[in-house]
């Protein structure tokens, strides 16, 4: 992508990230790349191995997992790592796997317990202090504010009226043991952004969010893809009816509350065309960031959800 | 309210292709607005976005709900809603921290950084002023310039932003009226001047009716001035600005995936690359050739042969790897430049400094100092002056000042510990803006920029001397240490510290015993008990024990040296390894009750003012090589349990 005059956005954003990720190798004891196998993530990862090459990238790939995620999703989790020729670390949260924790009988405590409980396990398991993460401050209110070396206590809290000043490119990786630091290198990026670079750049992301016929079934009111039907209607109590739609995703959770929209766009071109022509903001398909009223998503960052 | 003409691209529709192909090419400005809550700062920012078609249907349902909740435009939209994100903001109706946002134009990408206005936020401005490639100002129309405009606007260029926009906002609450508007320019040129501001461009706006934002208005029709929009997309950008300059990559990290291959990595800070340019690493200033500038080929690393992924020429901006055709002693920290136009190296400057924590300044403590790649230890002294922001063109803008609180600007005299790769801040941000870090909470205390280097450091070289600090040690036969012990007044670290060294001394050990009271008898006998002659007190204290060490001897120091931040100072100074901090570890009424020299009697009677335990805090160590409790422990326990962590010594 060189140009003869001024760096093009995509550039200074991709040289952003990358000088991002070379400090916190540099400074950090013990990082790892969270890794949720949506397409930022497909975009940070890329740019790790972009940052690092021909080095591969000096940290571990970690997927903290709920076992709700699409099929699709678990294959290509262990294709991109191998690819990278990374490390993957995969953490379930054994107490969520004992009491069978699921999006149905649970509600928000499923997000909890695998999620921001699962994390918070993880990290201290391992002893990483520093881990990144794929969120853009384009996505909600409360991340506009966020650091992108956004420092966690001991007990992985996030106080958004003591952050750390941010000056330059001059970033503040000190903590004390048992304190560590959330890195957020796509910070500056946009939902457009990050779709123009997955084309200039070819990265490989799932296929669902490219439009096909897909197996649907409605619940609440919502559109939701029977991935696992089987699994469905045991934790549902009956099987929910099946429509073939044409459907494709424009965020990528557990499959049960990750809601589908119909669309005929099958190719990167068309899905991005579609997102412009849109009228309603990226996240409206989880279902997370409405359980809290008005500060939900700062309400679970303050509690340790990344 | 104008027809937003960042509605929905037709292209989008028509031709997709084309529209991607458009916009992958777009450059990108950073810019800041800044101004008060009451000039309308966020109802701008919203507008942006909401003309830009940023703002979603559901977005924008729930701002409706919200405007007539707590807005404070009655039925109408509360643009500021969409901006003020932070829950305790929303509720206060202030702007507390730095927002970013995003937009785009056909022409440009924008990240917005919405800074707060109040006095108490000047860090959070100067936060966002930092990134920043230009600035809007705003002023409310009915106010004119204002203390804050003065502040800001000095902000932004102590911060070295070249664009500068002023945006006399709301123009609509007073019926467009141009004599006005021509008043407060001039009244802004006049100031401008005076603290060195060259140019700025002056928009007659409405943020609320967006007046002069993305078009033109009807109602300044003897406005002939670019409208917001244009102005900002035709701003040069400062990475492109950089490019003209000498080539500067402070080396982030050396990348060594084996033994044939060594590339050092970094993001280019000034200047372009080529292979076959000849470089120079600082501070070694040791010469090599660009043998190529390696990326990651196209579809892997493993595909593709390795010239797939070489550069021809990087610039400016970009973050790239390089490989030299010589092996050359280069890492972290280091700075590769143009071999005939290489930076200064110096640790001796003078400096502005932005104070940003709540804990003021205190001169001669160590703080780290982080500047590129770079990180050292260094000590502010005393300001030369604070300036006073809000009147920085003043005759009495300068202030004395003993120190720097929070959001206080000073013109200070730093000094690192290392010499480091620096340009002045003027020429290149990248190696004239440093951060300031303290040692014990980890905190960014404050912001500076690099004047100039102070003659002096430069003209006194370290003396190599033959006989090496290795020799010293190995005549002797041992390891240097420095054994430190700290803890209350009456605690027995005199006691235990001379059983020490008389037992080292019947081990054939050559030792040296510092003791606190000695010491001030005469090298310390200029300084008082005041926090900066206590520091400095220690600081000499931690030299005269380095010397010893480089003699080869094993230093024992007998100090109260109550605080954390000191004890890391010498910490700092001395060798890795060398420095073992002993905790002598009494409570407070174990040793008042001892009351050796009858010093906690007077310090109760209030006759001893500033005493440890009594008046003035002691920091215990949180993890010293050694702890001794010395209610279980003789003194004669304690010497021996410490020879025994300190053995072999050799």
């Amino acid at each position: 992508m060189t140009d003869t005059t001024t760096l093009t956005h995509l550039q200074r954003l991709e040289a952003e990230s990358i000088h991002i990720m070379r400090e916190v190798a540099a400074e950090a004891d013990k990082p790892v790349m969270l890794y949720s196998i949506g397409k930022d993530s497909a975009v940070m990862l890329h740019l790790a191995r972009k940052a690092f090459y021909p080095s591969p990238p000096p940290f571990p790939l970690m997927h903290v997992d709920t076992t709700w995620k699409f099929q699709d999703m678990y294959a290509l989790r262990e294709k991109a790592a191998q690819d990278a020729g990374m490390e993957l670390i995969v953490h379930r949260n054994p107490e969520a796997e004992e009491r069978g924790i699921n999006p149905f009988d649970h509600g928000p405590l499923h997000t909890d317990m695998w999620k921001t409980e699962g994390l918070k396990q993880a990290l201290d398991k391992y002893g990483f202090d520093a881990a990144f993460g794929g969120a853009r401050r384009d996505e909600e209110k409360s991340r506009a504010k966020e650091r992108i070396f956004s420092f966690r206590t001991a007990t992985h809290g996030w106080d958004p009226k003591n952050q750390r000043p941010e000056l330059w490119n001059l970033y503040n990786a000190r903590k004390k043991k048992g304190e560590s630091i959330r890195v957020f290198p796509l910070s500056n990026w946009t939902e457009l952004d990050i779709w123009q670079y997955i084309m200039a750049e070819n990265i490989e992301i799932v296929p669902l969010y490219l439009s096909a016929k897909r197996p649907t079934y409605e619940h609440e009111g919502g559109l939701f893809m029977a991935d696992d039907i089987d699994r469905l209607e045991k934790v549902m109590g009956h099987r929910p009816e099946i429509t073939e739609r044409s459907i494709r995703f424009r965020t990528l959770g557990c499959f049960p509350l990750t809601g589908a929209v119909e669309s005929e766009a099958s190719t990167l071109q068309e899905v991005v065309q579609e997102m412009l022509l849109t009228t309603t903001s990226e996240r409206q398909g989880r279902v997370i960031d409405k359980d809290a009223g008005d500060a939900s998503m700062e309400k679970k960052k303050q509690e340790g959800y990344f | 309210m104008t027809d937003p003409i960042y509605q929905t691209d037709a292209l989008i529709a028509e031709d997709i292709e084309a529209y991607l192909e458009q916009h992958q090419n777009k450059s990108m400005l950073r810019f800041i607005t800044c101004g008060s809550v009451d000039d309308g700062k966020s109802t701008l920012i919203g507008r942006l976005l909401y003309d830009s078609k940023m703002i979603f249907e559901d977005q924008l349902a729930a701002l409706e709900t919200d405007s007539k909740k707590v807005g404070t435009q009655g039925q109408e939209i509360d643009f500021a809603l969409l901006v003020d994100g932070l829950a305790a903001e929303r509720e206060q109706g202030i702007t507390i921290d730095v927002a970013y946002r995003f937009f785009s134009t056909e022409k440009r990408k924008f990240i917005v950084a919405d800074c707060p206005g109040h006095e108490q936020y000047t860090r959070n401005m100067v936060t966002g002023a930092s990134t920043a490639d230009a600035a809007v100002i705003l002023i409310d129309a009915r106010k004119g310039v204002l203390v804050q405009t003065r502040r800001h606007s000095f902000l932004c260029h102590q911060l070295g932003i070249k664009n500068l926009v002023l945006a006399v906002n709301k123009m609509d609450l007073i019926d467009y009226d141009r004599e006005k508007f021509d008043a407060i320019v001039a009244d802004y040129e006049h100031f401008a001047e005076s603290i060195g501001i060259e140019t700025f461009t002056a928009i007659p706006m409405s943020g609320l009716a967006g007046d002069n934002i993305t078009t033109r208005s009807d109602n300044t029709p003897w406005y002939d001035g670019p409208v917001l929009i244009d102005h900002l997309e035709q701003i040069e950008v400062r990475s492109a600005a950089n490019r003209d300059k000498a080539f500067r990559l402070p080396v982030q990290w050396v990348n060594r995936p084996n033994l044939d291959f060594r590339g050092f990595s970094g993001q280019i800070a000034t200047g372009t690359v080529k292979p076959g340019d000849m470089l120079r690493s600082l501070p070694s200033g040791k010469t090599s050739k660009v043998k190529s500038i390696v990326t990651m080929p196209s579809g892997g690393s493993a595909s593709g042969s390795a010239a797939d992924g070489e550069l021809s020429e990087a610039v400016a901006g970009q973050s790239i790897t390089i490989t030299l055709e010589d092996e050359i002693d280069c890492s972290r920290g280091d700075v590769l430049a143009t071999a005939d136009s290489p930076p200064e190296v110096a640790d001796q400057f003078e400096s502005t400094i932005v104070w940003m924590d709540d804990e003021p300044l205190v001169v001669g403590r160590a703080y780290w100092l982080k500047l590129g790649t770079q990180t050292v230890s260094v000590t502010v002294a005393h300001p030369k002056y604070e300036i006073d922001v809000n009147n920085p063109a003043g005759s009495g803008s300068h202030l004395a000042s003993q120190t720097l609180h929070l959001n206080q600007i000073g013109v200070c005299e730093i000094t690192t510990d290392k010499r480091i790769v620096f340009d002045p801040y003027a020429e290149n941000r990248a190696l004239g803006g440093f951060i300031l870090i303290d040692k014990i909470t980890n905190h960014t205390v404050g912001a500076g920029m690099l004047h100039f280097s102070l003659r002096r450091s430069q003209n006194v070289h370290w003396q190599p001397t033959d006989i090496t600090r290795e020799h010293h040690a190995g005549m002797k036969n041992q390891t240097p240490r420095v054994l430190w012990f700290t803890g209350l007044s009456g605690s027995g670290k005199s006691t235990i510290a001379n059983e020490v060294e008389k037992k080292l001394a019947i081990m054939n050990r050559h030792t040296f015993l510092l003791d606190g009271d000695n010491v001030r008898h005469g090298l310390n006998k200029d300084l008082g008990f005041t926090e900066s002659d206590r520091i400095e007190n220690i600081r000499r204290i931690g030299e005269v024990a380095k010397l010893m060490t480089d003699a080869g001897l094993i230093v024992l120091t007998a100090f109260i040296s109550p605080f954390r931040a000191d004890r890391q100072l010498v910490r700092d100074m001395i060798d890795a390894g060398e420095f073992i901090e002993i905790h002598v570890d009494t409570p407070l009424e174990v040793a008042e009750e001892r009351d050796v020299k009858g010093l906690y009697k007077k310090a109760r009677e209030g006759k001893l003012k500033n005493f440890t335990g009594i008046d003035s805090p002691y920091e215990a160590p949180e993890s010293p090589e050694i702890r001794v409790n010395t209610v279980e422990m003789t003194p004669q326990e304690a010497a021996d349990y410490i020879i025994s962590k300190i053995l072999p010594l050799k």
